[in-house]
């Protein structure tokens, strides 16, 4: 792994975020909007149900969760993405890196173009709903780093589709993160869904994620269990998603994907 | 001479399509090779194969002696590649575009790189000029200067002066003689401007169907097909496959 490589291909992506004040714009705007939105929605179900009555940010705290998981597997696929759009895919597998470095570079600018989202978000909560998402503790820096790691793995897989199906893999791109949220149990109890649902969503790391913040809000107690299946599951599906890129990047090599991305 | 390419009997098929057929050649060190043939031909697949973005479906490449399938690493840190089909990252500067890639190919001293490049392609104006809003000529020389950022001891070319006006066109091909020159690099040409193909390249392989149809020096085939230039050459190969095979 050469740490150069690494920093050129995240020097690649900085330039072209900080030379776009849309571009910050966009990355700071949605997460704001979302979590202004729940905010209000969290308020409103705070005083009207018996639920959410002892914690007030369950929602609101759930709502800037998902976004965090959202923005981090969208971001990662923007990367990606960006190459096909500006046709700078071909140079950028000519180029002398290794697929790891590729990752690597991707992974970190990933979190940093979500961390650039989420901190104005979470910033404003405090003011506006006197909420904060440090109530959950140390256990905040487990949950993120779950959904950090469950974030970039969704986003590994479709870069895998990218790869070995070209652009028209993008509209999945856009679609994976809603496909997968009614199973994440985000705003509601697992119990909540049909039995058949149930089973699905135990084979996700998100329900144990989201399961377990709520656990800590409303209960004021740690169920640890959540924090090692989340933990277990997203390392499956990291390692599963490692696997399939490079499967996707030998096919496509066979396929000759590689020399027509763009068309 | 040493060659620097080494083509060894591949081929490559799309399932049943035999998209390049067992073809061999060999660029040597401070030769321009040109590659010629009609759409179709297996030109693209061909160099995908150099650049290691296509695996051969049999057969062997060695790029300065190490074989391909074996050492993809440290063999794309010694080519480069340039095409009017794939560009630089648009709303990045030619400085930044320059910096970015001479980090990815670990050049050292990258600001007297840059410097030597700028000066030599002319393009030290436009350092600071966002990619995206240059002419077809401006980026054609910036693409050439991130292709040889790593100084390459392999080029590979594909229609590198199309769509260029003639003064452009005329610029880049006695830059590139030059450079071949004064660095001793192989360069192995796909193009369809014969003009260009004459001046450049010391000798051709006429492709057609992923098969090598002819080869040889430009005069040497025009003499032999009994024509008076190489366009002529690549018209009666390409219309009349079976008379040459």
């Amino acid at each position: 792994m050469s740490i150069t490589r690494i920093y050129g291909l995240f020097l690649r992506h900085f330039y072209l975020i900080t030379r776009s004040f849309p571009r910050i714009l966009d990355l700071v705007y949605w997460p704001s909007i979302q979590i202004t939105l729940w905010g209000f929605i969290s308020n409103f179900f705070a005083t009207h149900t018996t639920y959410y009555n002892n914690a007030v940010g369950v929602i609101l705290t759930c709502a800037i969760l998902y976004d965090f998981l959202f923005r981090t597997s969208i971001g990662f696929n923007m990367l990606f993405l960006e190459e096909i759009w500006s046709r700078n895919f071909t140079n950028l597998f000519i180029a002398p890196m290794r697929i790891g470095e590729i990752l690597t570079s991707l992974v970190i600018t990933a979190l940093i173009r979500s961390l650039i989202g989420l901190v104005p978000a979470i910033l404003l909560t405090s003011p506006l709903f006197g909420i904060s998402i440090l109530d959950l503790g140390i256990f905040l820096f487990f949950l993120f780093l779950s959904l950090y790691i469950f974030g970039i793995t969704l986003g590994i897989l479709v870069s895998s589709g990218l790869l070995r199906f070209g652009p028209s893999f993008e509209n999945i791109a856009w679609s994976t993160m809603f496909l997968l949220a009614p199973f994440g149990c985000i705003y509601y109890p697992i119990e909540t869904l049909p039995e058949i649902f149930q089973k699905i969503a135990y084979v996700l790391p998100l329900v144990y994620i989201f399961e377990e913040a709520r656990n800590i809000l409303i209960n004021q107690t740690v169920n640890i269990e959540n924090v090692y299946y989340a933990f277990i599951w997203n390392a499956f599906y990291f390692s599963l998603s490692i696997a399939l890129f490079y499967y996707s990047f030998n096919a496509a090599k066979n396929k000759g994907t590689l020399i027509n991305m763009g068309e | 001479m040493k060659n620097l390419i080494e083509v060894q009997n591949i081929k490559k098929n799309y399932g049943k399509k035999e998209a390049v057929k067992g073809i061999s050649f060999n660029v040597e060190e401070d030769e321009i090779l040109g590659l010629l043939g009609p759409n179709g031909s297996g030109k693209t697949t061909t160099i995908g194969m150099l650049l290691g973005l296509l695996k051969p479906t049999s057969g062997q490449i060695f790029i300065n002696n190490l074989k391909l399938e074996e050492n993809r690493i440290q063999i794309l840190e010694m080519i480069n590649f340039i095409s009017p089909y794939i560009e630089l990252p648009k709303k990045l500067t030619v400085k930044q575009n320059l910096y970015v890639y001479s980090k990815l190919y670990k050049v050292k001293n990258i600001k007297e790189r840059i410097e030597y490049l700028s000066e030599k392609l002319r393009i030290g104006e436009l350092l600071n000029s966002i990619t995206g809003e240059l002419s077809s000529g401006q980026k054609n020389r910036v693409s050439l200067a991130k292709a040889l950022v790593n100084e390459p001891k392999v080029l590979l070319l594909d229609e590198p002066t199309a769509s260029l006006d003639p003064e452009v066109g005329d610029f880049v091909r006695t830059f590139l003689e030059d450079y071949k020159k004064e660095k001793k690099i192989s360069i192995l040409l796909a193009s369809h401007n014969m003009n260009e193909v004459t001046r450049l390249c010391k000798s051709v392989l006429m492709m057609k169907n992923g098969e090598i149809i002819d080869q040889g020096k430009p005069e040497d085939l025009i003499t032999k097909h009994g024509r008076t230039n190489l366009e002529e050459v690549f018209l009666k190969l390409s219309r009349s496959k079976s008379e040459y095979n």
